[in-house]
This record gives structure tokens, C-alpha cells and sequence, in this order.
């Protein structure tokens, strides 16, 4: 009796260790599965190229290389933003504040990703873009800059939380002996401190990548989603999400639309699972 | 001669423990003075109050006076930087830089943008050769320091110390990751490296205080008990506390 209790307990444990991966696994395959067909019609080259993203016109044309800038210039705009405040709060967090304040100061950073991303995206609808709009005297503020910004707020806990940790990780002994040498408390942290801490907050980074990549809501509500070769981050540029977000309900299933959307998520769950790859990969490194 | 570090009436609290009692002593230029002791006794916090790497310790108090070539180092004015560029420090677990060998050896050069009439790579190999280090690594300066053997980091620990000059060396009980071998070599470096300059080691392990220092000071319960030279400290000592630790009978 006690046997087939154990066994059963150890199978249940195990089927739900298993269905995380099962699920990823079957998502993708279903994305696949969707995906193909489309390159039936329109071939790889003129997909991924293409200037053109009019899905509803006649003939349609689906050349995604708009989407795909617009996903990457939000990205690296925010991550330009992310990146350095990130770091040097993590520093700060880790090296510099008064220890009675770390937790505080940690718990508020993090607290940053429970904001849903609708209500960062409102804030940003409500002040930030008209302020860019003035600033720059643009016909809309909804742009790729207001998208970037936006966005660093919510890549700044991952990268925060997780630099943090790498930096705290770094072995005592490092700094204590650039401080023997007669090293500042700020060239210990740039000469060593940071050395040591980089596969983790390289890690963070990544991380970080992964976040405003997948990013929609947020996105969807300020970066003005014209589907356009943007120029300079003062244009409105759509991305990768905020296409299938706006696009999955209208589009009529199994139409050539319908498809393309599927291969435009494909697209976006390789770039993520290499993000997140590489992050792990890193992440694993300092655990040794 | 004036001894090259003075200690006089020093005290030392960390919060309300009060962790050095009155040590009052001198410690002799170019001779390698020990500091031995049971746990706990204070002999690490007076290493380390001598180059003030107390002063990360949060709640810590001094009074009293150590005085370094005309200074004393427990003003508060005292300028840190400078007082650690003179007084190096070597920890008991070896700490190279998660960096090249190389850089290793420039680090204290660039923190403290030292200039000097001697290339670089003149620098290196004359750090590395007074720790006897630079026939093994000459070919692999750019390699990872962590790669190197314990004793070899050690070592290197000593070399990257000498580029800024220092003219005291500390030693918190550098051998106690070694083995025995290795433990030898370093103590044979240490003979080497008496010449030029002025050594204070803690150990726990007293055979190597009879083997390596001239001076000895037997410290307990924060009090130093008896300071003298080692080859009296070993053969007769003037306190009843100091032969009872000698000769085993605890600690």
C-alpha cells in the first residue's frame, strides 16, 4: 500500500516536472504547424525583407522587416536606457546604501515589475507622450523614443534584481584586496568588482532583452504602431508583438493574414528562447 | 634605532567588545616579526588595524597611537590610500584578482597612476622574480590568475603588492591554505623578501613563528603577553601564559 503511495506520489511529481516542457514544446510545434503553410504563398526572402507590411491591401504584401526594426529600435532604445541605470542602481544597491536601506530599496526596485504593463503604458499615453511630442516639436509623441522609455522602466527590475545578486556574489576577498592595495571603494567596484560580477550581469541583460522584446501592451499604447521603415527614434514604428496583438483578432483564420501573424510569433519565440538560452547559460556560469 | 612601527597604549572596540587591550610594542625594520595566539585573541585585529583594513568593520573604535615613519596612522585625517600603498597586506586565503597575471601586477600601478622610469614589462618581471615566480609564468602572463596552483597565487599575491613600494608587508596567516611543501617555499620567500622590507606575519601555527621571525609576540584574550626576541619567547619565556601556550598545554 505504501509502495503504490510512493509511486504514485513520484509519478504526479514527475508529470508536473514534465508538462512545463511538454507545453513549450507543443506551443511551438502548434506555432510551426501554422507557420509553414504561409511560405506556400509568399517566399521566405520577400517575408523577412519586404518593405512593405499591408496585410489588408490588394495584393497583400507581408515584408516584416518594418515590424522587425520597429521591435528592434524599441529595444536597443531602451536598453541604452535600461542598461547604465540599471547597473549603477544595482551598484548602488549592493556596494553603497546604508545596508538598513538595501531591502527597502530592493523590494521598491522590484515592485517596479508588478505594475501591469497597461498601466505603464497609460502613464506613458498620459505624460510622457505628449511631453515628447512638445520637446521635439513632433506632429505625435507616440514614437519609438516614448516606447524606449516606457520600456526601460520595465526591463529595469529584471536587470536591477538580477545584477544585484551578481554584484552581492562577488567573494569578499576581491574587494577586500584592492582595498589593501590602497584602492578607492570606486575603483575596487570598476576594476574588480564589476570584472568579476559580468557573466551575471551580462545575464541581467539578457534578461532584460527578453522583457522588452515580448513586451505588447505597453507598446502597443505609445509607440504609434505604423507599420514603416522608422529612420530615427522620433518616428512611430510598430513591433513584432504589437502586430499580432492588434492584427490576430481581425484577421479571418486560415487567410493568408492569419498565417503570416503565426510566423511573426515564431519568429518572436525563437528570438526570445535564444535570449533566455544565452541568459541561462551565463546565469549557470557564476552558480559554478 | 627607532623601530619601524611603534604601538603605543592601543585599544581597539568592536561596538562594546573591546578586542585589544593596551598593546604597547615595536616592531623592527627589515625583520619578520609573529604574532602568535588561540583564536580569538586579537593577533588578526592588530594586523590588520596596522594598515586600518579594520575600518570596514562597522562600530569599530581605536585610541592610543600607531606610529609609522613619523605618523600616527589612527588620526582620522590619515590619509588610507597612502598608508596601504606603504603597508601591504597578504590574506590567508589566497585573493588574485579574477584578472590576467599581468594585470595582477599592474593594479596597484594604475590605481595609484604611478609613474615610474621602468617599463611596465621591466615592472612585471622584477615583481614576479622577487617572489621566484617569473621563470614558471613568463610564458602566460595573460592567463587568468585563477588558474594558477594556491602557492603560485600566493605568491602572486606578494608580487602585486611590491610595484606601489611598500616598505611594510602583512601577512594574516598566508600559509594556512597551503600544504606543507608549499608552506615551506613561501617561508623561504619570506626570508628573501626580509631584506628589503619590514614583515609582520599571524600564524597559528607556531613552528613557523620559531622558524621564520626574529621577533615574537605571544597575544591572549587581547592583551600582547609577552613581546621579545622569538629564539626567548621559545626557549624561556618570561610569563607563565606564554610557556603554557608554547608548550601546548592549551590553545
Amino acid at each position: 500500500m505504501k509502495k503504490l503511495k510512493e509511486f504514485i506520489i513520484e509519478k504526479a511529481i514527475f508529470l508536473s516536472g514534465s508538462l512545463s516542457i511538454i507545453f513549450v514544446v507543443l506551443i511551438f510545434v502548434f506555432l510551426v504547424k501554422e507557420g509553414v503553410l504561409f511560405f506556400k504563398y509568399v517566399p521566405p526572402k520577400d517575408f523577412l525583407m519586404g518593405n512593405n507590411w499591408y496585410p489588408l491591401s490588394t495584393p497583400e504584401q507581408f515584408g516584416m522587416l518594418p515590424l522587425i526594426l520597429g521591435s528592434l529600435l524599441v529595444t536597443i532604445g531602451s536598453m541604452l536606457i535600461s542598461i547604465p541605470l540599471g547597473v549603477a542602481c544595482a551598484f548602488y544597491i549592493a556596494e553603497v546604501v546604508n545596508p538598513k536601506f538595501k531591502d527597502i530599496l530592493k523590494t521598491g526596485v522590484e515592485l517596479l515589475a508588478a505594475i501591469p504593463s497597461v498601466v505603464i503604458g497609460f502613464v506613458g499615453m498620459i505624460t510622457l507622450v505628449p511631453w515628447v511630442k512638445s520637446i521635439f516639436n513632433l506632429p505625435t509623441g507616440l514614437t519609438a523614443l516614448s516606447g524606449s522609455i516606457m520600456l526601460a522602466f520595465m526591463a529595469m527590475p529584471t536587470i536591477v534584481s538580477i545584477a544585484e545578486d551578481a554584484i552581492t556574489a562577488v567573494p569578499r576577498r576581491y574587494k577586500e584586496a584592492a582595498l589593501a592595495l590602497g584602492a578607492t571603494h570606486w575603483q575596487a567596484m570598476y576594476k574588480v568588482i564589476i570584472v568579476a560580477a559580468a557573466p551575471g550581469i551580462f545575464a541581467a541583460v539578457m534578461l532584460g532583452v527578453g522583457r522588452v522584446i515580448g513586451e505588447t501592451m505597453a507598446v502597443m499604447m505609445i509607440t504609434g504602431n505604423a507599420a514603416v521603415i522608422p529612420h530615427t527614434f522620433l518616428e512611430p514604428v510598430r513591433t513584432l508583438t504589437a502586430t499580432i496583438a492588434a492584427e490576430m483578432g481581425e484577421s479571418i483564420r486560415g487567410s493568408n493574414h492569419y498565417y503570416a501573424l503565426f510566423v511573426v510569433g515564431i519568429i518572436l519565440f525563437i528570438i526570445t528562447f535564444i535570449i533566455n538560452f544565452v541568459a541561462d547559460v551565463f546565469l549557470h556560469r557564476i552558480k559554478k | 634605532m627607532m623601530p619601524k612601527i611603534q604601538i603605543k597604549n592601543l585599544n581597539l572596540w568592536y561596538g562594546k567588545f573591546q578586542a585589544l587591550i593596551d598593546v604597547n610594542t615595536g616592531i623592527e625594520e627589515k625583520k619578520i616579526t609573529s604574532i602568535i595566539g588561540p583564536s580569538g585573541c586579537g593577533k588578526s585585529t592588530l594586523l590588520r588595524v596596522l594598515n586600518r583594513m579594520n575600518d570596514l568593520i562597522e562600530g569599530i573604535k581605536t585610541s592610543g597611537e600607531i606610529i609609522i615613519g613619523k605618523e600616527n596612522i589612527l588620526l582620522p585625517g590619515t590619509d588610507l590610500i597612502k598608508l596601504r600603498k606603504n603597508v601591504g597586506m597578504v590574506f590567508q586565503r589566497p585573493n588574485p584578482f579574477p584578472l590576467s597575471i599581468r594585470k595582477n601586477i599592474t593594479f596597484g600601478l594604475e590605481i595609484h597612476s604611478a609613474r615610474s622610469k621602468d617599463t611596465l614589462d621591466e615592472i612585471i618581471e622584477n615583481s614576479l622574480k622577487s617572489v621566484l615566480l617569473w621563470d614558471d609564468l613568463k610564458d602566460k602572463l595573460n592567463s587568468s590568475a585563477l588558474e594558477l596552483t594556491l602557492e603560485q597565487q600566493q605568491r602572486l599575491c606578494v608580487a602585486r603588492l611590491l610595484p606601489v613600494k611598500p616598505e611594510i608587508l602583512l601577512m594574516d596567516e598566508p600559509c594556512s591554505s597551503l600544504d606543507p611543501i608549499a608552506t615551506g617555499r613561501i617561508e623561504e620567500l619570506m626570508f628573501e623578501l626580509k631584506k628589503n622590507y619590514t614583515i609582520v606575519i599571524v600564524t597559528h601555527n607556531m613552528q613557523q613563528a620559531a622558524r621564520v621571525s626574529d621577533d615574537t609576540g605571544f597575544m591572549l584574550l587581547g592583551k600582547l603577553v609577552e613581546f621579545n626576541k622569538t629564539e626567548k619567547i621559545f626557549t624561556n619565556p618570561e610569563k607563565k601564559e606564554t610557556e603554557d601556550y608554547i608548550t601546548g598545554r592549551f590553545g
